[in-house]
């Protein structure tokens, strides 16, 4: 495991954002925008009984006419500018929609590429490394070798965005996934999650990463969008799970009207509150920030390590509450569950955060551990 | 959908910073002057006079509230930093604490304009104990089978029945107590409760302790025979007390104090673990700094709200119930990450002596100021489940 330390990096000259937050309407209107698209073309029921992937291209092709993939893309580079903030706003929709297409990872590719200047293209984009022990290397002759693991959606999309150890420096390049070599894997909800391997892959272009941005930047990035993806999945979940439990009537009542049943699902909001809170906040933090600095460090892991822990009880929860329909292929609560607990392995799983943010803390020492919580 | 929560990214602002700096500096110099020792919770005294006028004196006690009643008319975020340093000193904040978060809010909001002249300049110079009157005998969760009677009379009313568990009683100044003005009525059960304001020094009140589990005196027993209380003590509306909980709940369960009681364990174990930890310590001490974060984010958040003007009463309730669950499970986290430990470490009594005191008051941090089934019973009716 690789450990990454913090301490005097706060001066590394390392963008988060491609604009700073305009907080409040903007993220609304841009938020509502993606949720009309998303009830439209992706609604969970209807994908969820659908024979064939035929949704895919009309759902792409309204989220590329609204310019919401490379939301982070400014537009000199090809993309629509929208900020931190709005494109976070973006992923906590697709989130409440448990999206089974490559959103949020488009946007993070655009996001990755627009670090070094990088023309973003049309087209759905992943990225790699998205585990944490995963590199990639770009040797003197311009050619990508390695291996990433458990990259979300490869399969699915045209182009992935890389972050490769170059020569010198880290490097960021853009590849065409034909020209690497993918397995045949999946996550446990069913979407492509594929081995990447790439055997002196020549880019279709690339670029110095700036100064300070390695592949805990780019993990950390990764961890604060599976966070707000996970709190919106959650935010459904707390809705199915409660929009049931008024229904389903056992014993003459609705089982809602149970205690334990009611505590149950009180546990679950609270798992849910905890999900929203430190997630925003993590979004809040990146869109704020200049670099990936402790500051960014602290509150990306922390979204991480607890929203997955979240993921997990919240998960048990709403399974516990709807019983053995909750199980069934039919019902659509296993496309939210088991997203959320997928996610939890993308970009550092919350052991691997949890063991980075111990350390830290520990070097840190104990008279400096409160003033690092009221930091935020 | 249903149930919408509501967490924005509120920071504090920056001169938030300024107080902070000054409230550190304040408790560093009592620490040096030997007020409280901030590494030993539970020795020494929690309520101090002396301490809480000097608090009241820098004015940090009633700082929200109008400079008439001498406050200082600043935000709840600025009084949310002054508390959460307070805690985390372990400073004996006990005598004034209770006035500053509720009951004065309360007079604020009911009292009439000379009883506020009065009491609450004193609240904040830090003179000021309050005690809570709600559980009884027969009714604790179930405050609204209250029966502790006032019957009017002639100016006033006549008080005849008894509060249990009162915190602070010994020392009170004032008490803010629910009594029974009517029988409840068949539409609704919470009607005929009244809140007062009662003088711990009027005739016909006997406190009583009650010793806790950890050795020590905190609980009373208050006992009302015939005690008077004048008309111009009555809060808000007669038998309508149940219509005047809501907002304040939010202000009472939603704080740092929810999360932060055991929080001396942790710089402990940090202290413990060493720089360099092992790979089970620092996952442990990990997903705990997370877990903390996370509260006190959700925490600052409801006290944004609060300050906006909204009333985040499910958001608040969600953060005592998560925060007093997990101040409750702390001592037990942090035993076992030290499990393996050298018993030579620096520190090695230190820890044992703050877990001993965390592990023997834990279990009442789930029950004080709302319990965790009756938050969870809020936090249900808000999801709209009853």
């Amino acid at each position: 495991m690789r450990t990454a330390d913090f301490r005097g990096k706060t001066a590394a000259s390392v963008e988060t954002g491609v604009s700073n937050a305009v907080p409040g309407e903007r993220d609304h209107i841009v938020a509502d925008a993606a949720a009309r698209i998303l009830a439209d073309f992706a609604d969970p029921q209807t994908i969820n009984k659908a024979k064939s992937g035929a949704w895919r291209e009309p759902l792409w092709q309204a989220l590329s006419d609204a310019g919401l993939p490379l939301a982070w893309v400014p537009e000199s580079l090809g993309g629509s500018g929208a900020s931190m903030a709005e494109g976070f706003a973006i992923l906590g929709v697709a989130g409440r929609f448990a999206l089974p297409a490559p959103l949020a990872e488009t946007l993070a590719a655009g996001w990755l590429l627009t670090r070094a200047g990088l023309e973003a293209p049309a087209g759905p984009m992943t990225l790699a490394p998205s585990r944490t022990d995963d590199r990639i290397t770009l040797d003197a002759a311009g050619r990508l070798s390695g291996r990433a693991a458990g990259v979300p959606f490869a399969q699915d999309c045209h182009h992935l965005a890389v972050l490769a150890n170059g020569v010198r420096h880290k490097v960021i390049a853009l590849v065409d996934v034909k020209d690497c070599r993918l397995n045949d894997g999946h996550n446990l909800a069913g979407d492509a999650a594929n081995v990447v391997t790439f055997d002196r892959v020549t880019p279709q272009r690339s670029a110095p990463a700036p100064d300070g941005f390695d592949e805990t930047s780019l993990m950390l990035m990764g961890s604060a969008i599976r966070s707000v993806e996970t709190a919106g999945a959650l935010e459904t979940i707390l809705s199915l799970s409660v929009a049931y439990a008024n229904e389903r009537v056992a014993f003459a009542r609705p089982i809602g009207k149970f205690q334990a049943v009611q505590q149950n699902l009180a546990r679950l909001a609270g798992e849910v509150a905890a999900a929203l809170a430190v997630s925003g906040s993590a979004a809040d933090a990146i869109a704020q920030a200049d670099t990936f600095d402790e500051a960014v460090f602290l509150e990306a892991a922390s979204a991480k390590i607890r929203t997955a822990e979240a993921a997990a009880e919240g998960s048990a929860i709403a399974h516990q509450v709807l019983g053995a329909i909750g199980f069934t292929q039919e019902h659509v609560l296993h496309r939210f569950t088991l997203r959320i607990l997928s996610w939890r392995d993308d970009f550092g799983n919350e052991s691997y955060w949890a063991a980075e943010l111990g350390k830290h803390v520990a070097r840190r020492g104990a008279d400096e551990f409160w003033p690092l919580v009221t930091s935020r | 959908m249903t149930a919408s929560l509501s967490f924005d990214p509120i920071r504090l602002p920056r001169e938030c910073d300024a107080l902070r700096a000054e409230v550190r500096a304040f408790l560093a110099e009592e620490i040096a002057a030997g007020t409280f020792d901030p590494h030993h919770p539970g020795h020494g005294d929690s309520y101090n006079r002396a301490f809480s006028r000097r608090v009241g004196a820098k004015g940090w006690i009633g700082m929200t509230w109008p400079k008439q009643y001498g406050g200082q008319e600043r935000s709840q975020l600025e009084r949310y930093v002054v508390t959460e340093e307070f805690r985390v000193a372990n400073a004996p904040a006990n005598l004034h604490f209770v006035a500053d978060r509720q009951s004065g809010p309360i007079l604020l909001k009911y009292a009439p304009e000379p009883l506020k002249m009065d009491i609450l300049p004193r609240i904040c110079r830090g003179e000021l104990c309050f005690a809570i009157g709600m559980s009884e005998p027969g009714s604790g969760s179930d405050l609204f089978a209250a029966k502790t009677k006032a019957t009017k009379i002639d100016g006033g009313w006549r008080i005849n029945g008894s509060k249990i568990w009162t915190t602070s009683a010994q020392i009170a100044d004032y008490m803010l107590a629910l009594f029974r003005t009517s029988p409840p009525t068949k539409e609704n059960r919470r009607h005929g409760l009244t809140q007062f304001l009662v003088d711990m020094k009027t005739s016909g009140i006997a406190v009583n302790p009650i010793y806790q589990m950890t050795g020590k005196p905190g609980f009373n027993e208050v006992v009302f025979t015939d005690a008077f209380v004048p008309d111009d003590h009555v809060m808000g509306e007669i038998d309508g007390a149940w219509k005047q909980a809501t907002s304040e709940l939010a202000y009472e369960r939603s704080g740092p104090e929810r999360f932060l009681d055991t929080f001396y364990v942790l710089p402990e174990l940090i202290r413990a673990l060493g720089p360099e930890p092992d790979l089970r310590g620092a996952e442990g001490l990990g997903r705990l700094v997370a877990q903390l974060h996370t509260l006190r984010r959700m925490s600052v958040s409801v006290a944004g709200m609060l300050q906006a003007g909204r009333e985040p009463v499910v958001e608040g309730s969600i953060v005592k119930d998560l925060g007093t669950v997990w101040e409750q499970k702390l001592p037990g986290r942090v035993r076992d990450l030290a499990a393996f430990l050298k018993p030579e470490r620096v520190n090695h009594t230190a820890l044992e002596d703050q877990l001993a005191f965390a592990t023997v008051i834990a279990p009442k941090l789930t029950i004080q100021g709302g319990t965790t089934e009756i938050l969870r019973g809020i936090i249900a009716r808000g999801l709209g489940l009853r």
